[in-house]
């Protein structure tokens, strides 16, 4: 007897390693606003508009990697 | 639907979701439409020759929510801003500060010198997106309309234009084009490998993650509190044999109302980014410099 059947492709445990490198970045990116805005606290917005920037392209690997997920 | 191409199968009996949950449904549905897909557990009839009426394809219940969802919008802005005095009431004071982080917080400081074109915009796309999610954990719906990437593709074109209209004006046409894929300060050589990066990335990269950021986000969040809700009920419910599962099930229920709380700062998160995101590409459109 099956209790719990997960159906579906492999792709998304190619997709869930694939989320290991942005989520690093995302983590890194916003780690240094905050330890930049702890030295210099009037420099936040000029660090949190280059940081948008930054966090858009390094989620972009891993939205691509959502996107892949579903091909078959 | 037994077997979803993705998704989860519990035991037999016990309800199976996956991505065809999502699937949206005509809001007013024909006989024809109804014969295609037939309830559970009925035979399908033969209807791939069937013509589809356009209530079938067009107006959508996720359709209905999108409209409403816009309309809840232009209402809070209305009442908000009805009647403004000098010392303000709670109700002006709730709308002047949320306007205000927009205007300021977001507008001001990202956009820069002449950044009072883009507030309508901005503000209409945040309450619009936000009320949208929230749709997501608000009972009667249940449903975050950008978990339909329809919708999240629509946004992030809008968006696209906006931002290439507003280069184009500033720059005129080929200026914004070499402004948008030639850096400065970059030896001649070199060029070759980044022209095409810079290209892929502020064109096509750009709204491509602006929509599916948004997406993926509420889809993920909506399946999970699916899976916990779902899977805890059934668990809790339908399975008496043994009792650890009564108990994993009421253990999951518990937590979907720990997902619920995270799906709002999601639902509040997405708005906000792609907000800001929004506007953090018209300023790089508009820049003098790279």
């Amino acid at each position: 007897m099956t209790l719990l059947e997960i159906t579906g492709s492999l792709n998304v445990i190619g997709y869930g390693l694939g989320a290991i490198g942005p989520g690093i970045g995302v983590g890194w990116i916003f780690a240094s606003v905050i330890s930049g805005t702890a030295r210099q606290p009037e420099a936040r917005g000029a660090m949190l508009s280059t940081a948008w920037i930054g966090f858009a392209v390094v989620e972009a690997l891993a939205l691509i990697g959502v996107a892949l997920a579903f091909a078959r | 639907m037994a077997n979803p191409t993705m998704g989860l199968t519990l035991l037999e009996g016990a309800p199976s979701f996956g991505v065809e949950a999502f699937d949206s449904q005509p809001l007013f549905p024909s006989a024809q439409w109804q014969m295609c897909h037939p309830f559970e557990g009925e035979a399908p009839v033969e209807c791939a020759n069937l013509p589809a009426v356009w209530s079938d394809v067009w107006i959508t219940n996720h359709i209905l929510m999108a409209i409403i969802g816009a309309a809840l919008a232009i209402l809070f802005w209305l009442i908000v801003s009805h009647k403004p005095k000098v010392v303000p009431s709670k109700r002006q004071w709730a709308g002047e500060y949320l306007y205000n982080m927009l205007r300021n917080g977001i507008a001001r400081e990202i956009i820069g010198e002449g950044y009072q074109k883009f507030v309508p915009w901005l503000v209409a796309l945040f309450s619009f997106i936000i009320i949208n999610n929230l749709f997501g954990s608000f009972f009667l719906v249940m449903f975050p309309t950008f978990s339909v990437i329809g919708f999240a593709w629509g946004l992030a074109l809008l968006s696209w234009l906006l931002y290439n209209i507003v280069g184009i004006r500033q720059h005129g046409f080929f200026k914004y084009v070499k402004h948008m894929i030639v850096p400065g300060d970059v030896p001649g050589p070199l060029l070759i490998l980044i022209i095409p990066l810079e290209f892929l990335s502020n064109f096509i990269i750009r709204p491509i993650t602006l929509g599916l950021r948004l997406f993926a986000n509420l889809f993920a969040g909506h399946l999970l509190i699916m899976i916990f809700v779902v899977g805890g009920s059934w668990l809790l419910l339908s399975s008496e044999q043994i009792p650890i599962y009564n108990i994993a099930g009421g253990l999951s229920l518990a937590i979907s109302f720990g997902l619920f709380a995270l799906e709002l700062l999601v639902a509040y998160l997405q708005a906000y980014i792609f907000t800001v995101l929004t506007a953090q590409y018209v300023a790089s459109a508009k820049a003098e410099t790279h």
